[in-house]
C-alpha cells in the first residue's frame, strides 16, 4: 500500500544557513537536503549562498564549489561531468535530472536539492541504489543465443536493425527515471521502473538476441510490468532525452501480439 | 553494531507536478467518484419505476444546490475519463508517446472535459 506521507526518521528539519562572503554581488540560494548517518538527527535542509561569479555554470559546479570551500562534509556522487556516466543523479528544482548538465541560469528563484526521491539515504545526496541495480540484473541484460555463431566473425546486424536500439542502448543508468515514477515509489519491491524495463526492451528488439519469448514471459507479470500507468514522468525526467514509457508501451504491445 | 535506519528520500512532497502525472491521478479519482455516481444513476432509474412520488423525491434531492454540484462533478468526470481513457487507448497503441504529444493531448483532455460538460449544461437548462 502506497505511504504518502514520509516516516518519522526521514521528515526533514529546518538546517543551517551558509551566507556568502560581503563582498559577494551575484548571489544565488542554494537549499540542500543533508543527512548524516553518524549524528542520529533526522535529515535537514541546509542554505548556501553562492557567489554565482566564481562559481560555474552547472548545478554540479556549485555542489564542488560548496564542498571545496564552504562545507567539505556535503557528500554527493559524481564523475565526468558531461553526462554521461550517470553518478550525480539528483532531484533539482522538483525534477530528477544530473546536476552536471543542469544548468544554475535555467533555475527560477533557490536551487532545491534532494536525493533522487523515495529510496533509502546513505548520506546526503547519495541514494542506495541497490534495488535498482537488483532489477537490472534480474532483466538479463545481455545477449542471449541458441544458434552458434558464425566461426569466422561476429554476429553481425543490418543498418536497419541497429536503427531499432537507438534511444534505447544510450541509457547510462542514473536513475532518474525510475525514481520519478509514483508507481515505482509505491511498488518498487516487485514494479521493475522504467529503466530496468527500457533495458528489457532493449534485448528484445536486438535483432542478434534470441531470447525474446523466453525475456517477454519473464514480464509478463502483474508488477514486475503492468504497474506502468503511463504516468510519463520517467520520459519527462530522463536527462538523455530516451523515452522509457514508450519502450514499456512497445513491450506491452509484443505480448499482446503473440498471443495470436 | 547496528547501521541506523536510513530515512526514506522525500518524494510526493518535492517533485514538481507534472501535467501527465495531474491527469493520471485524475483519471483515477474521476473513476472512483463515477462508480459513486453510478449508484445514483440506479437510483434515479429505480425512482422513475417507482412511480411520479418517488421520483419527485430524488429529483428534489438532486436540485439542492449540493446535488447540483454533484451532478455538474460527475458530467465533468464523465467527460475527463472518457476523453482521458481513449488517450490511454492510443497510448497502448504506441502512439502520442513523446513528451509533446503526451502533454498536448493532456491539454485537449482536460479542454474537451470543460467544454463538454459546459455545453451539457447549457443545453440541460435552454
Amino acid at each position: 500500500m502506497a505511504e504518502f506521507s514520509l516516516p518519522a526518521n526521514s521528515i526533514v528539519k529546518k538546517g543551517r544557513i551558509f551566507e556568502a562572503p560581503a563582498t559577494a554581488k551575484n548571489t544565488k540560494r542554494f537549499k540542500i537536503y543533508r543527512y548524516n548517518p553518524d549524528d542520529g538527527q533526522n535529515p535537514s535542509v541546509d542554505t548556501y549562498d553562492i557567489d554565482l561569479d566564481t562559481c560555474g555554470p552547472m548545478v554540479l559546479d556549485a555542489l564542488i564549489k560548496i564542498k571545496n570551500e564552504i562545507d567539505p562534509t556535503l557528500t554527493f556522487r559524481r564523475s565526468c561531468r558531461e553526462g554521461i556516466c550517470g553518478s550525480c543523479s539528483m532531484n533539482i528544482d522538483g525534477m530528477n535530472t544530473l546536476a552536471c548538465i543542469k544548468a544554475i541560469e535555467d533555475i527560477k528563484g533557490d536551487v532545491k536539492i534532494y536525493p533522487l526521491p523515495h529510496l533509502d539515504v546513505v548520506k546526503d545526496l547519495v541514494p542506495d541504489l541497490t534495488n535498482f541495480y537488483a532489477q537490472y540484473a534480474s532483466i538479463q541484460p545481455w545477449i542471449q543465443t541458441d544458434t552458434p555463431p558464425p566461426p569466422d566473425r561476429e554476429r553481425l546486424q543490418s543498418k536497419e536493425d541497429r536503427e531499432k536500439l537507438e534511444g534505447l542502448e544510450e541509457c547510462i543508468l542514473c536513475a532518474c527515471c525510475s525514481t520519478s515514477c509514483p508507481s515505482y515509489w509505491w511498488n518498487s519491491d516487485r514494479y521493475l521502473g522504467p529503466a530496468a524495463l527500457l533495458a528489457a526492451y532493449r534485448w528484445i528488439a536486438d535483432s542478434r538476441d534470441e531470447a525474446t519469448g523466453e525475456r517477454l514471459d519473464e514480464l509478463e507479470d502483474p508488477f514486475k510490468l503492468y504497474r506502468c500507468h503511463t504516468i510519463m514522468n520517467c520520459t519527462n525526467a530522463c536527462p538523455k532525452n530516451l523515452n522509457p514509457a514508450k519502450a514499456i508501451a512497445e513491450i506491452k504491445k509484443l505480448i499482446v501480439k503473440r498471443r495470436n | 553494531m547496528g547501521t541506523p535506519q536510513r530515512p526514506l528520500s522525500p518524494h510526493l512532497g518535492i517533485y514538481r507536478w507534472q501535467l501527465t502525472m495531474a491527469l493520471s491521478i485524475l483519471h483515477r479519482m474521476s473513476g472512483v467518484f463515477l462508480s459513486f455516481g453510478a449508484v445514483v444513476m440506479v437510483i434515479v432509474l429505480a425512482a422513475i419505476e417507482s412511480g411520479a412520488s418517488q421520483f419527485q423525491t430524488v429529483q428534489s434531492w438532486l436540485s439542492h444546490p449540493i446535488g447540483l454540484i454533484l451532478l455538474v462533478g460527475w458530467s465533468f468526470a464523465l467527460y475527463l475519463h472518457l476523453a482521458n481513457g481513449v488517450r490511454h487507448l492510443i497510448w497502448d497503441a504506441g502512439a502520442l508517446l513523446e513528451k509533446d504529444t503526451a502533454n498536448r493531448s493532456g491539454l485537449f483532455v482536460i479542454a474537451f472535459a470543460v467544454i463538454a460538460t459546459a455545453a451539457t449544461w447549457a443545453l440541460a437548462w435552454s
